[in-house]
């Protein structure tokens, strides 16, 4: 039988200690990580079953809050169908425009470079200047896009761009777009400006004839871990697009023709004080996203390999 | 004789270069567009703001607006230096907080084989999906509970936890070679001083850009949902809440908005022009292998 002494003096197994000093060193992030990224989502889910509205403890309704989402509310179609909208366009335009115009962009010299990228990432970087489109699209004659309208005498009274349901998403889309260029952009900027050139040399010789050919046949492979965390990136964006429909159409919008699941959820939430219906709503959310970005994920992977 | 350096890079045509060229500076301007729109309103003259048609550039620049901040400022509940001081406080607390702990926990995920590694970094980079506007309620609640709405805290936690800075620095940190890690742990290094002494010296681009998006999401945050809701009261906001109340204030005061748009929009600026091959450079291991 070992001595039980003999074991305490052997020094603690390297694993041990490996993880003892990794958990140490992660702790002082992992503990705000915890108290306001993963609590706040488990505590989202849990509450998506209760009616909860911040003064009373939360009730047990079970699936109440999701049977209303979608047979009681008729806001909630709505918002649904505008968020799928929003998501459906401005990503993948986004993505792709951001990809060829980085491609594009990528090949310029140095300097003229990095005077685009910071064309395309300047909205990204200057947070609040999105208000200025409320002067593009102003409702009045003073407006930009109505004067010009009137001027050339297209239109005879000045259009509510941004209040009038017909007009409101389409003008919100080309603003959601235009903010659009953020991390990931810079990620493909980034992406292509360290690829291997040896390699589009190999292919010339190979018989790739066209810039086009060079990107489907040598570029785009090569490109998809940047591919991978540029949807990854996208996709949390255009299915939380909100704020600035928030901040030029109003909140909520004419008849909630522009809502969003966000702005819906933040007017649940923030202004009826329905905290456990508002939790549904972002419970949903993310299953919507963490779906879409296991499929997208996925199919990148499976293009890149194969 | 002179080898003759090839000037062209292959499959490239000059006509097509002149046509892609063209067609990015126009996207470009249109980009551009509403900077230049803030920046020439903020010197028209109250006389040009409602004429039609609308002038885009003044025709008679003035500094009216620029003098009429002054005047704003002085019928403030809230002293000036007040605001200074918050986002003085803020900032560098976000900034250097972010950089600290992000850093300090992406380097055993980037370099040490622990038990739960592979678990952690696939949550980490899952909430990489989970925007602020999205997690603004779930947070809202669980800072309720906690009491620390309405405080400083309100403002600093959110941005410290970001997942993209720990996402960026682990990747960039999976470049040092294991050798130079191995050779300290040999000569007998701890890991905290393997981290001190030779991992973030050699992150040094990584820092700037973690720190760079942290200040930017700040500085742009506040003037946003997050300073009506988990702050509300003035005494503990930044400038740039201050300034985006008068951006937003409406067309009335489309010039002094102007000027403070102009403001609001300078310190992101200057900072991304300054370091913009740094975050670059980091951008380039930001791509997800597996």
């Amino acid at each position: 039988m070992a001595n039980p002494l003999q074991r305490r003096r052997r020094p603690l197994s390297s694993k041990a200690a490996v993880n003892l000093t990794a958990y140490g060193m992660m702790a002082p992030y992992m503990i705000p990580f915890l108290i306001l990224t993963v609590i706040p989502v488990v505590t989202a889910i849990a509450l998506g079953f209760t009616y909860f509205n911040m003064l009373e403890p939360p009730k047990f309704i079970f699936l109440e809050n999701y049977i209303r989402m979608f047979l009681d509310d008729d806001v909630f179609p709505k918002v649904l169908k505008n968020t799928l909208l929003f998501a459906l366009i401005t990503g993948p335009v986004s993505y792709c425009i951001s990809f060829l115009s980085a491609w594009l962009i990528s090949e310029f010299p140095p300097s003229i470079r990095s005077i685009f990228t910071l064309a395309f990432y300047s909205p990204t970087l200057t947070g609040n200047l999105y208000f200025t489109w409320t002067y593009v699209f102003s409702g009045d004659r003073y407006g930009i896009l109505n004067s010009l309208l009137l001027n050339l005498r297209l239109v005879d009274a000045p259009v509510q761009w941004l209040s009038d349901p017909k007009t409101m998403m389409g003008c919100l889309i080309i603003i959601q777009l235009w903010s659009s260029f953020g991390v990931s952009f810079l990620a493909f900027i980034a992406g292509f400006q360290n690829m291997d050139r040896s390699l589009s040399e190999a292919g010339a010789i190979d018989g790739i004839h066209n810039r086009w050919q060079e990107l489907w046949y040598i570029t785009l492979p090569s490109m998809a871990p940047q591919l991978i965390f540029s949807a990854v990136q996208q996709i949390g964006a255009c299915f939380s697009v909100g704020q600035i429909v928030q901040a030029l159409a109003g909140f909520p919008t004419t008849n909630y023709a522009a809502d969003t699941l966000l702005t819906y959820m933040l007017d649940v939430g923030t202004v009826r004080f329905e905290m456990g219906y508002a939790s549904a709503i972002a419970t949903f959310l993310f299953l919507m996203m963490v779906f879409v970005n296991f499929v997208v994920t996925h199919l990148l992977r499976r293009f890149s390999a194969g | 004789m002179k080898l003759r350096v090839r000037t062209r890079k292959l499959n490239r045509s000059l006509g097509g270069n002149i046509v892609i060229f063209i067609l990015i500076a126009l996207m470009s301007v249109f980009m551009l567009l509403p900077m230049v729109y803030t920046v020439s309103t903020a010197f028209k003259p109250i006389s040009e703001i409602y004429v039609f048609p609308p002038h885009f550039f003044p025709h008679s620049p003035t500094l009216e607006n620029f003098l009429q901040i002054s005047l704003l400022f002085e019928g403030f509940w809230i002293p000036m230096s007040r605001y200074v001081f918050n986002t003085v406080f803020i900032c560098t607390v976000v900034t250097l907080g972010h950089l600290l702990l992000s850093s300090l926990a992406a380097y055993p995920l980037a370099r040490l084989n622990f038990t739960g590694r592979n678990f952690i970094s696939s949550v980490v980079r899952l909430s990489l999906l989970f925007t602020t506007a999205l997690m603004l309620i779930p947070q809202y609640i669980v800072m309720s509970k906690l009491q620390i709405i309405n405080t400083y805290w309100a403002f600093i936690l959110p941005q410290v936890q970001a997942a993209l800075g720990l996402y960026l620095l682990q990747n960039f940190m999976l470049q040092i070679p294991e050798a130079m890690l191995e050779a300290a742990r040999v000569d007998g290094a701890k890991e905290h001083q393997i981290y001190f002494n030779i991992v973030m010296p050699n992150i040094k681009p990584a820092w700037l850009t973690v720190m760079i998006f942290a200040f930017q999401t700040i500085w742009n945050s506040s003037g946003a949902t997050i300073s009506t809701t988990l702050v509300y009261d003035e005494k503990i906001k930044m400038i740039s809440s201050l300034l985006s109340q008068v951006v937003a204030g409406g067309t009335a005061r489309s010039g002094v908005g102007s000027v403070m748009g102009l403001i609001l929009m300078t310190p992101p600026l200057i900072l991304f022009i300054c370091c913009q091959n740094q975050v670059i450079e980091t951008m380039s291991t930001s791509g997800m292998k597996d």
